[in-house]
C-alpha cells in the first residue's frame, strides 16, 4: 500500500526541524509551553500559538475531553490507558511533555520505527486516518493535560460545551455534514 | 488476495476426495510423554495422563532448566515436545528453536523468518504468537504477517510457504494452526481493522489452498448450505451471512478467527468461534451481524458448515466469540452425550451437543456479569438462544456519543483466549478468568484499509464489590453450569491451564507465578516466581522416564497493555485494588522458558 501524506502535515513536518532545534536549546520545557495564553472559539493556545488545554475548577476544555475519547479509541490499544504506557508502547503523557507539538504531529502523521536487536517498536503512520488526523490537537492537548499532572486519570467529569467552530472544523475534516 | 480467491474457486470442489487420515499426529498426541499439539489434544482438553508429579509431591517441584528466547514481547502458547525434540517459538519476529532434550537442550536448528516490521503496528495489542504445530515430520508456523510456513522438523529447512492474508489491509496472525488429516487449518486476525474473518485449509503436503470459509458474506463465501446448515436446529436460509447486515458493511464485517480450534475425528467436524463484528460502534451496523460471535462446526474435508450458533447477536461490547471449544464425552441424565463446552468472552459458559448444535446450558461463569440477564433456553420462545440484554448496559440503546457505564465484563471478556483445561477424572473445567468491568462509549468512525477501525472509547476497572483483584481461577461444572470453587487473583489470569492425572492443575499469573493447585479442592500446593509475567500456557512431558512441567513467561499481550500501568488511579479510593493495581510494579518484559521437575 502506498501511503499518501496529506499536504498540511507535510508542512508541519518541515516546521519540525526549525521548532525542534529551538526546543533543544531550552533544556527545561518553559512553563509557557503549557499555560493557556489565549482562547479562540473554544480552543486554547500558549503564547507560542501551540494548542494547549485549559482546566478551571475541574472543568476541562472541549478538546481535552474529546482527546480523552479519541485517545481511548485509537491509541490506548498500544499505549495503555490514559497515556500511562504499556508493556508494548511508551507512556505518551510523558512524550507529550518532552516532544514538542510539531514533532508530535510528525510522528503521528508519518510514523516512526525503532527496530533493532533490543527493540521492535513501530509507530504506524496515521496520515491517512481521519479518525486520528481530525483529532490530532484533541489528543495532543489531552496528553499534555495528563503529563502536566493537572488532569487525573479517568473520564473528565465536567467539560466546556463544544463550540460551533470546533463542530464545523470536525465536519469539514471528516467530510460529513 | 484476488489470486487466492480465484485459486479457491478452482480447487474447492475437487478437494474432498483427497482427504487422507493423518495417523502420525494422532499417534504423537496419544503418547502422554509428548506434547504434540498446542491444545494437548484435538479435543482441547489440555489434560495429561502423566501422574509422576502429583498432588502429594508437587510441593517439592524445582527448576530443572531454563531457556531465554531472546525476545521481549508477550509470550503466549507453549513449546511442543515430540520424541527427543522440543520446539520453542517466540513472538515477532517468530523465531523457532528446535532443542535436543537428550543433549541438555542443545539448539539443533533455529529458524528466523524475515518479516516486514510494518506488520507490528497493525497487530492490535502486541505481537504475540500462540505457537507452532506438528504433523508428518513438519513444523507449521503461522507468522505475524500471515505467512504459513512448513519446516522440516529435523533440519528447520523450509518445505513450503504460503501467504494467507495481506498485512497492509490489517490482516495479521497471532494463532497457531491445526493440522488435520492432509490439511493445515488456519485463521486470521484483524477485527479492529475491518478484516472479514475466514478459516482456510491448506494442503499439508504442498501448501495448496483447498477451501476457505468466511464468517460472513454470500453462501458461496461462508460455505453455508441454506437448507442443511442449521442454527439451533433450524435451517439458516439463503445468504444468512449477508441478510442481517445493512448494505456492504459485511465486507468489512470482522468475525475474525484467531482462537484455538478443536476437531472430532468421529464426526469429522472442526469447531471454532468467530470474533466481534466490525466496527465497535453498533449503530453503524444494524442487524444481527451474522455470523460474527458464532460457534462454527465445519466438515474438515469440504469446509461446509454443519451447524452454527450465534452467541451474541449484534455485539455492542466487543465480546469476541473466539475462545476454545472443549470437546468431552460425558453423561447427562444417564445418557452418553457428545458435548462442546465454551467459555465465551460475553461471560456465559455454554454447553452444547456438538453433533447437532443443540444448546444445553448457558450460565454466567462470573457472578458480576450484568449486560444480559440470561440466555433463553426454551426452544419454543422467539428469543430461543438469545441473551436478554439489559437496557441500562446496551451501548446501542444508549446510543452514539453516550458513555454506558458499569458494564461487566469488560471488552477483554470474562475470559479471553487463555485456554481452560478439563480433567475427565473430576469432570471439572479449570478456567483462567478476568474480573474486570468497563465504560463503553461508541461513536462514528470511517473505514480506511489498513487503519484501525474501532469506533468506541473504553475504560476498564475492577468490579465494585469484588475481592479487590482483577482475576479468578475457577473450577466449573459444565452440566450444572455452576462454579465449584473460585480462587481470587490480583490480576487477570492470562495463562492457559493444564490438568493432569496426578490430580494437579497448573496455571500461570501475570506477576509471574507458576501455581499448582489441587484438582478437587483448589488448594494451592506450589508456587514459583518465573522471570516475567506468564501469559503462556502450561504444558507437561516426560523424557528419560521423568516428568517435566514447562511454561513460557514474558509479559505482554492485551494484559500487558491494559494492566501494565493499572486500570485505574491508585489514589482514587478503590480500596484494596490500589495495592496491586499496576502490573509494572511486579514484572518486566523478557521471554524465558522455565522447566520444572521433582528432585532426584
Amino acid at each position: 500500500m502506498t501511503r499518501m501524506i496529506p499536504a498540511v502535515p507535510l508542512i508541519l513536518a518541515a516546521l519540525t526541524l526549525v521548532a525542534g532545534a529551538a526546543a533543544a536549546e531550552d533544556a527545561e520545557a518553559p512553563k509557557d509551553n503549557i499555560t493557556a495564553a489565549r482562547e479562540e472559539n473554544g480552543r486554547y493556545y500558549t503564547a507560542d500559538d501551540v494548542p494547549t488545554f485549559k482546566i478551571k475548577d475541574g472543568t476541562v476544555d472541549w478538546l481535552t475531553y474529546s482527546g480523552f475519547r479519541r485517545y481511548h479509541a485509537e491509541c490506548h490499544v498500544c499505549h495503555g490507558p490514559e497515556g500511562e504506557g504499556s508493556s508494548y508502547a511508551p507512556a505518551l503523557k510523558n512524550s507529550a511533555m518532552t516532544l514538542d507539538y510539531y514533532a508530535f504531529v510528525d510522528v503521528v502523521t508519518n510514523g516512526r520505527k525503532k527496530v533493532n536487536v533490543a527493540e521492535n517498536s513501530v509507530m504506524p503512520a496515521f496520515g491517512q486516518n481521519v479518525n486520528v488526523m481530525c483529532y490530532l490537537d484533541d489528543i495532543y492537548v489531552y496528553l499534555k493535560a495528563r503529563g502536566s499532572g493537572e488532569l487525573p486519570r479517568g473520564r473528565p467529569a465536567k467539560k466546556e460545551p463544544k463550540s460551533d467552530a470546533i463542530r464545523d472544523a470536525e465536519n469539514a475534516c471528516l467530510g460529513t455534514n | 488476495m484476488k489470486r487466492l480467491l480465484i485459486l479457491l474457486a478452482c480447487t474447492s470442489i475437487g478437494s474432498a476426495q483427497v482427504a487422507l487420515a493423518n495417523p502420525d499426529l494422532q499417534k504423537q498426541i496419544d503418547d502422554p510423554n509428548q506434547w504434540a499439539i498446542q491444545t494437548g489434544d484435538y479435543a482441547n482438553m489440555r489434560y495429561s495422563k502423566l501422574d509422576q508429579i502429583n498432588k502429594d509431591n508437587v510441593g517439592k517441584l524445582q527448576v530443572a532448566w531454563t531457556f531465554s528466547t531472546g525476545v521481549l514481547r508477550g509470550h503466549e502458547g507453549s513449546p511442543l515436545v515430540i520424541g527427543d525434540m522440543m520446539y520453542v517459538h517466540t513472538p515477532f519476529p517468530n523465531t523457532v528453536y528446535a532443542l535436543d532434550l537428550s543433549k541438555e537442550g542443545q539448539i539443533v536448528w533455529k529458524y528466523e523468518p524475515k518479516q516486514d516490521s510494518e506488520v507490528i503496528p497493525v497487530m492490535c495489542c502486541d505481537t504475540v504468537n500462540r505457537g507452532v504445530a506438528y504433523a508428518d515430520n513438519k513444523i507449521f508456523l503461522h507468522q505475524a504477517d500471515t505467512t504459513v510456513v512448513a519446516l522440516d522438523a529435523k533440519t528447520g529447512k523450509v518445505i513450503w510457504s504460503v501467504k494467507n492474508g495481506d498485512p497492509s489491509k490489517g490482516e495479521t496472525n497471532t494463532a497457531t494452526v491445526m493440522p488435520v488429516k492432509d490439511k493445515v487449518i488456519v485463521g486470521i486476525s484483524g477485527g479492529e481493522f475491518g478484516v472479514r474473518g475466514s478459516v482456510t485449509a491448506y494442503s499439508m503436503a504442498d501448501g495448496k489452498l483447498l477451501w476457505r470459509g468466511y464468517s460472513m458474506g454470500p453462501d458461496s463465501d461462508t460455505l453455508i448450505d441454506p437448507e442443511k446448515t442449521t442454527h439451533l436446529g433450524k435451517p439458516v436460509g439463503k445468504d444468512s451471512g449477508t441478510a442481517t447486515w445493512e448494505g456492504d458493511q459485511w465486507k468489512i464485517g470482522g468475525g475474525t478467527t484467531w482462537g484455538w480450534y478443536s476437531y472430532d475425528p468421529e464426526l469429522n467436524l472442526m469447531y471454532y468461534g468467530s470474533g466481534n463484528p466490525s466496527t465497535w460502534n453498533p449503530t453503524q451496523r444494524p442487524g444481527d451481524n451474522r455470523w460474527s460471535m458464532t460457534i462454527f462446526a465445519r466438515d474438515v474435508d469440504t469446509g461446509m458448515a454443519k451447524w452454527v450458533y450465534q452467541m451474541t447477536p449484534h455485539d455492542e461490547w466487543d465480546y469476541d466469540g473466539i475462545n476454545e471449544m472443549i470437546l468431552t464425552d460425558q453423561q447427562i441424565d444417564g445418557k452418553d452425550r457428545k458435548l462442546l463446552t465454551h467459555f465465551d468472552r460475553n461471560g456465559f459458559g455454554y454447553t452444547l451437543d456438538r453433533v447437532t448444535g443443540e444448546l444445553l446450558v448457558a450460565e454466567k461463569y462470573d457472578p458480576v456479569v450484568n449486560w444480559a440477564t440470561e440466555v433463553v433456553m426454551d426452544p419454543k420462545s422467539e428469543q430461543y438462544g438469545r441473551p436478554q440484554v439489559v437496557a441500562q448496559y446496551s451501548t446501542e440503546q444508549n446510543g452514539e456519543d453516550t458513555n454506558t457505564t458499569g458494564v461487566c465484563p469488560a471488552a477483554l471478556g470474562t475470559k479471553d483466549q487463555q485456554p481452560a483445561a478439563y480433567s475427565p477424572k473430576t469432570e471439572l473445567f479449570y478456567v483462567p478468568t478476568n474480573h474486570v468491568c468497563m465504560d463503553y462509549e461508541p461513536f462514528r468512525v470511517s473505514y480506511t484499509a489498513g487503519q484501525p477501525y474501532v469506533g468506541a472509547t473504553l475504560s476498564m476497572y475492577p468490579p465494585k464489590d469484588s475481592h479487590g483483584g482483577m482475576g479468578n481461577f475457577i473450577a466449573w461444572d459444565n452440566k450444572e453450569g455452576k462454579i465449584k470453587w473460585s480462587l481470587p487473583e490480583p490480576f487477570s489470569v492470562w495463562s492457559g491451564a493444564l490438568a493432569t492425572a496426578g490430580d494437579v492443575v497448573f496455571y500461570g499469573t501475570l506477576e509471574g507465578y507458576l501455581k499448582a493447585v489441587d484438582a478437587t479442592t483448589g488448594k494451592e500446593l506450589y508456587r514459583f516466581k518465573t522471570p516475567s509475567g506468564v501469559i503462556g500456557n502450561v504444558m507437561t512431558y516426560a523424557h528419560g522416564g521423568k516428568q517435566y512441567v514447562a511454561v513460557l513467561s514474558g509479559v505482554g499481550g492485551w494484559a500487558g497493555i491494559g494492566l501494565a500501568a493499572g486500570l485505574t488511579n491508585p489514589n482514587d479510593g478503590l480500596g484494596a485494588v490500589g495495592g496491586y493495581s499496576a502490573l509494572s510494579n511486579y514484572t518486566a518484559l523478557g521471554g524465558t522458558l522455565t522447566v520444572f521437575k521433582l528432585p532426584e
